[in-house]
């Protein structure tokens, strides 16, 4: 069974349709990537699973989306729940103004995690999940925007490991980043690939190339084709698809 | 050529406007403090009177406290000043006609300076007190040099008897205390709700009901201080006066609460505005993370804000420390040392506003209201130099 399946999702931002009839099935710990020329509604689909388009005034949903066969916009669902469950990175990132400690233990604490220790190991491990550990441990007190870019990103990778979700959320995580900082990202992806759900939104082609194992390209709030990313790169059966991939447009 | 006349002037008339209005405000500032510093030059003894004693004794001056302690029979030996061990006879001119007869004194006062002048000569151990104009010609006393004020028993002097005679009792303690309670008052009861109402507005309420709400709150601070005075007279005092079953309603309390209404608006709109510019990447992170509404406010958005709800906290008790109107109608306006929130208090704005007309122009009491405008300046300026550095800091 896919860990998140969509059911013929309409989403709308008031007057305006931003998905168009989504069915799509994403599988367990493997990483898909959506591509699709901007506002084509990629990044509104990545924010429907951990309902964060919550957030904005007037949205509407007609169909489901399920988690692990549950239907998240289903009545009584708990929200934070949810967002524990699927962790969220950022375009840009963004630490809070408060100490690298801090940033990782700050799920924690809102979850109800009292035991120092406990918050210790955690932070620690999170940290070493996300390849930071060795660059930040003598400074864990220092705050967290002297961090480079790419560090803060890894950062908020971090805080979004800590508490033990089973998907992450990528929007567009390395597009604010210089290439180094982005191939260690794509590294860490790879990596986490073993043990969550990663969607990744990503505008370079190469990107997703790189570290997907599925691809669905999107054009105007539509998903014209979803497929391993191999075919869609190589084969796609749709000429939308092959004239975005090829650089003909977008 | 024409036109770079006419540019040429244009430029001169921005500038010279610019310029003229700079220095208006040097000006007002330099006369501020130019005539409050006269009262640390002026003597604190009424105007045209005189304090003389016997040739024989010892002192040549007497310090104002001394005086007013003499006069108050607080200081009734001469030895207790630094003089010889005798008790101290008063004498002021109202008492003339019990040491000398009307034919002596004459039918027109015509020999009072003379009896004065015997008094003082004939009792070793006198302290007189009269006017200037009777210092006979041939005057055998001494007179007695009255010190002026000291800065610091200007502001530590717990009296404010600014018409006291002899000597004016000018300690500003009780109105400096004044001030600071109410302000400090309305500070403690408008932050609470100031910072409530801006994070409902900023974050949970709906637009609409935030473009009601922001009207109205704005609409308060629109309102003139006299009617928040007139307001604060006829409702909050007689609440005040009954729920701590009073004397008088008139209150520091009373004063505050007034106060903390006016400064409401101040510290919702810097607070709400400071609230609305966190970055809205901070919230989602929060919230992403499984945090609730009320977590992701307490723990990121106001410590994000800090400083800009501090800023609308401080600008409101700047506020609070110059408004005089309201305060001056529900305080009560008692010049003695607050010590509960249930006292009258008097303010320094209120002090200078019910006092200013009384006073003689250039004399002593005139000059102490001044050097009190002085104090208040400089609060509300390094308040606000706080402000903008806080500001500095944050923009950085």
């Amino acid at each position: 069974m896919a860990q998140i399946e969509t059911k013929n999702v309409d989403f709308y931002y008031g007057a305006v349709q931003a998905l168009r009839n989504i069915n799509l099935p994403i599988e367990h710990n493997t990483v898909t990537a959506f591509i699709g020329p901007s506002g084509c509604g990629k990044s509104t689909l990545l924010r429907l699973f951990n309902r964060m388009n919550d957030l904005i005034d007037g949205c509407r949903l007609d169909g489901s989306v399920e988690i692990n066969g549950q239907n998240i916009y289903g009545k009584g669902v708990n929200v934070e729940e949810l967002r524990k469950q699927v962790g969220m990175v950022f375009q840009k990132p963004n630490p809070f103004p408060k100490s690298i400690f801090e940033n990782v233990a700050y799920g924690l604490r809102v979850n109800g995690v009292k035991s120092k220790s406990e918050i210790e190991d955690r932070v620690e491990a999170s940290l070493i999940r996300s390849a930071l550990w060795t660059e930040v441990k003598d400074k864990l007190n220092r705050s967290a925007l002297q961090l480079s870019g790419g560090q803060q990103q890894r950062l908020c990778i971090a805080r979004a490991l800590a508490v033990e979700p089973s998907i992450l959320l990528m929007d567009e995580p390395a597009s604010a980043l210089d290439p180094i900082s982005t191939s260690k990202i794509e590294e860490l992806i790879f990596e986490l690939k073993k043990n969550f759900t990663i969607v990744i939104v990503t505008h370079s082609m190469q990107q997703a190339g790189r570290v997907s194992d599925k691809t669905a390209f999107f054009y105007m709030g539509e998903m014209v084709e979803y497929d391993s990313t191999t075919n869609i790169f190589t084969n796609p059966k749709q000429e939308r698809t092959l004239n975005y991939v090829t650089g003909r447009f977008g | 050529m024409v036109k770079k006349v006419l540019n040429f002037l244009q430029v001169g008339v921005l500038a010279t406007s610019s310029y003229v209005t700079s220095i208006v405000v040097l000006l007002i500032i330099i006369f501020l403090f130019n005539e409050g510093a006269g009262v640390f030059t002026k003597s604190l003894l009424e105007e045209g009177f005189v304090i003389a004693v016997n040739k024989s004794n010892k002192l040549n001056a007497i310090s104002p406290k001394d005086i007013k302690n003499i006069f108050d029979q607080k200081i009734t030996n001469w030895k207790q000043i630094g003089g010889d061990d005798n008790a101290i006879t008063l004498f002021s001119i109202d008492e003339l006609p019990n040491f000398y007869t009307e034919e002596e004194i004459g039918s027109d006062f015509e020999y009072m300076d003379t009896c004065i002048n015997n008094y003082i000569a004939n009792h070793p151990n006198v302290l007189a007190y009269f006017p200037e104009r009777n210092v006979a010609k041939n005057f055998q006393g001494k007179m007695i040099k009255v010190g002026t004020l000291g800065v610091f028993e200007f502001v530590k002097g717990k009296e404010w008897l600014p018409t006291a005679r002899p000597v004016a009792q000018l300690g500003i303690l009780p109105l400096l205390l004044g001030t600071l309670m109410v302000s400090l008052g309305a500070i403690l009861l408008a932050l609470p709700f100031g910072l409530v109402t801006a994070i409902y507005m900023a974050e949970i309420a709906h637009p609409v009901a935030r473009k009601v709400l922001r009207p109205i709150i704005e609409l308060l601070a629109g309102i003139p201080s006299v009617v928040y005075g007139f307001f604060g007279l006829i409702i909050v005092v007689p609440i005040v006066q009954k729920v701590f079953s009073l004397d008088v309603g008139e209150t520091a309390l009373a004063g505050s609460i007034v106060l903390a209404i006016m400064a409401l608006p101040t510290i919702i709109s810097i607070a709400e505005d400071a609230i609305r510019n966190v970055p809205n990447n901070m919230r989602e992170a929060s919230l992403a993370l499984g945090a609730t509404q009320w977590q992701t406010i307490r723990s990121v958005v106001i410590p994000y804000s800090k400083s800009g709800i501090m800023t609308g906290a401080i600008l409101g008790i700047g506020r609070a420390i110059g408004e005089t109107m309201a305060v001056l109608m529900v305080t009560g306006n008692a010049s003695n040392m607050p010590t509960t929130f249930l006292q009258p208090v008097r303010t320094i704005p209120a002090t200078i506003a019910a006092e200013l007309g009384e006073t003689a122009n250039g004399g002593l009491h005139y000059s102490a209201l001044f050097a009190l405008g002085c104090i208040l300046f400089l609060a509300t300026m390094a308040l606000n130099l706080y402000v903008q550095l806080a500001l500095k800091k944050r923009n950085r």
